[in-house]
């Protein structure tokens, strides 16, 4: 039997020539914005549906003067997020941070950072289903055809569906968008709440999808308009209390339940921004005075 | 007060050292070698290396080992190492009519040339649990006169070679013949992306390194009307295979090692029309090792996703090329169905605070004001 052989890995996991592969992928998705590149994904060290797309992409942007910034859910500590991080910590060996504001590349799963992002940085989205019309119409072969017509008559009789019967839109999250007025594109599952971010955003934002292998991007300062009805305009969800922790407004909180009869709390999902108005001193009602915080 | 859970860095390092601990087992008791679980569970090994898609039974051991014997897992080890391999180029075909044979069955034909070779199979076992295996003595043992592979002597002999059965009925036109080697790389899925309609050399790999259970059982639905092809098993083989490789530099052909594999060519339902007399058609499978479930079950799935090629009707899951070769692959599969378990609740906030206000309105009480929706 042979002896073990010699492991060693480039940088950032990925060899030269499929970033270069990955990197001709992500030009091509810039010059049509929100339109879905096929790309050859390699197979990655941690699951399909863990965010080896967002990996796959990360990995081809990143260099040695990077500062990294992961999240899952918005946070920063998600088991999810450590792993990734930990991941091109080691392989990369790049600087990591939490704060939004010190990332260069920000790579998120479910969540748009709640502080505003900057013209020098990247966000690269984790994307599990790239196609927005996936659940209309299960085969590629025909969804590529209806992207190619721009025919997306299907994803407004759905929305309009769900009005006639629910009275409202019910979908909540991964809420299809319209990208530079050619691409309808599915944002990834971040809640709609989010949706706004994207448009007229000054950083460049990347979806990577891994085991369905596309790559598609929101060039900076790209119109991304979210589909709605003239007498159903598209909302956003509003929390009637502030963080519990923090007191901010205006931001997407997540409901904990504290007990089993019905107490419940809402603080921000984005812990860097709630850390950081903690910090601030902003209190909210339920969290520990100025200098006992954990 | 409140403090937010924290520590997943802490937990991740505690949960990976308890994976280890859990690994290892009893330390009372020695660790299994690599050459115990490649030299005795080998069929384990050869899965692992089918459906990693890397002929390397050290590498593959090494992986049952770490993957405490859940073969998926051990799988993505393997596809995660093979995936960081430099790609030197496509061999020739390989030869199987050329194959050092250990085993060999057809059940098209009583004899043929070359005659029927049992082998190693479970074929005709009773299965009936042998407790002279419980115990680590030499009980059950067999001499190493019966155990050994042919004498390398007789696959020198070209009069020990065993002609395939679909070349002797091809010599007749009975069969269609197999698809010429069109030259030139073939497409390779793991280093561009697929697109449909695809081509045979894509099906045939997607289908060799899918997922055992998941042909299985689209094969078998085969057999049960759902796309039935009247099948007949012209041969298994099993054996072992050289790697030819033209090396550029070289200007000549050079073996660069031998593989075992499994091949099944399955003879299928002929056709003919007024241009044409009637033929039998083919459906093809071959895996690394030995594994004849999977390689008949690859070449039923694989005749059936055929219909459009041969004129049949559509209508059955197997024949669904989209739907069949998408999911094949377990690593995929087991990746996304297992993401489940991770964090989704801002997604399941979102949906939360949707039912809550829908279930309000249908009541016709007013929204509990935890989260309503404003315009932009």
């Amino acid at each position: 039997m042979s002896g073990m052989p010699e492991i060693s890995y480039n940088f950032a996991y990925l060899d030269e020539q499929t970033k270069r592969m990955i990197r001709r992928a992500i030009l091509k998705a810039i010059a049509i914005p929100g339109y879905q590149v096929p790309f050859a994904a390699r197979e990655m060290p941690m699951p399909y549906g863990w965010g080896t797309g967002g990996v796959q992409v990360t990995a081809a942007v990143l260099g040695p003067d990077d500062v990294l910034k992961v999240i899952d859910q918005g946070a920063d500590d998600t088991t999810n997020a450590v792993a990734i991080r930990g991941f091109f910590e080691k392989t990369a060996g790049v600087a990591t941070t939490t704060a939004t504001t010190q990332a260069s590349i920000i790579q998120t799963r479910h969540r748009i950072p709640e502080t505003a992002l900057a013209e020098n940085q990247i966000l690269v989205y984790q994307v599990p289903i790239p196609e927005p019309l996936r659940f209309l119409e299960p085969r590629e072969t025909e969804t590529r055809q209806l992207h190619a017509l721009a025919e997306y008559g299907l994803m407004h009789v759905k929305l309009y569906e769900d009005i006639a019967r629910h009275g409202h839109i019910a979908t909540t999250y991964a809420y299809p968008v319209e990208v530079a007025g050619r691409y309808v594109m599915d944002p990834s599952p971040i809640p709609k709440f989010d949706n706004p971010k994207m448009d007229d955003c000054p950083a460049l934002q990347l979806f990577g999808a891994g085991r369905e292998k596309r790559i598609y991007a929101i060039p900076p300062y790209t119109t991304v308009r979210s589909l709605d009805f003239e007498d159903h305009p598209f909302k956003v969800q509003r929390f009637a209390k502030p963080c519990a922790l923090c007191a901010a407004t205006g931001v997407y909180l997540d409901e904990v339940i504290l007990d089993d009869k019905g107490g419940r709390m809402f603080v921000c999902s984005d812990t860097d921004h709630c850390n950081t108005r903690q910090a601030q001193g902003h209190r909210g009602e339920m969290a520990a005075p100025a200098g006992e915080a954990a | 007060m409140y403090v937010a859970a924290k520590g997943g860095e802490k937990a991740i390092r505690n949960a990976h050292k308890l994976l280890a601990k859990r690994r290892r087992g009893n330390k009372n008791l020695p660790s299994v070698t690599l050459e115990q679980i490649a030299s005795q569970l080998s069929l384990a090994v050869d899965r692992v290396m089918a459906e990693g898609s890397l002929y390397d039974t050290h590498l593959a051991a090494l992986a049952i080992k770490q993957a405490r014997g859940d073969l998926i897992e051990a799988i993505f080890l393997i596809r995660a190492f093979r995936t960081t391999l430099p790609r030197f180029g496509a061999s020739q075909p390989l030869d199987t009519g050329d194959m050092l044979v250990r085993r060999r069955v057809s059940a098209t034909f009583k004899d043929l040339p070359g005659g029927q070779l049992l082998g190693p199979t479970f074929d005709y076992t009773h299965r009936l649990l042998d407790t002279s295996l419980a115990t680590a003595d030499q009980a059950g043992e067999v001499d190493d006169q019966a155990n050994a592979a042919p004498a390398l002597s007789d696959a020198a002999d070209a009069a020990s070679k065993m002609p395939r059965v679909t070349d002797l009925i091809g010599a007749e036109g009975l069969i269609e013949a197999s698809p010429v080697d069109a030259g030139g790389e073939p497409f390779d899925i793991t280093r561009a992306p697929v697109s449909f309609p695809v081509d045979r050399a894509t099906r045939l790999q997607t289908l060799a390194r899918g997922d055992e259970g998941y042909l299985l059982a689209l094969g078998y639905s085969t057999q049960r009307g759902y796309a039935r092809s009247h099948p007949f098993v012209g041969e298994i083989r099993f054996g072992d295979v050289e790697v030819i490789l033209d090396v550029p530099e070289l200007g000549f052909p050079v073996s660069i090692g031998e593989v075992q594999v499994t091949e099944c060519q399955m003879v299928n339902q002929f056709k003919g029309s007024a241009a044409e007399p009637p033929q039998f058609t083919r459906g093809y499978g071959l895996v690394f090792g030995q594994c004849e479930r999977k390689a008949m079950s690859m070449a039923l799935v694989e005749r059936a996703l055929r219909w459009q090629e041969l004129g049949e009707e559509p209508g059955a899951p197997a024949q669904d090329e989209e739907f069949v070769l998408s999911h094949c692959d377990n690593v995929q599969a087991t990746g996304f169905v297992e993401h489940l378990k991770l964090p989704h609740y801002v997604d399941f906030q979102a949906e939360l605070d949707l039912v809550r206000r829908m279930r309000a309105e249908a009541s016709g009480k007013p929204a509990a004001d935890e989260m309503k929706e404003a315009a932009e």
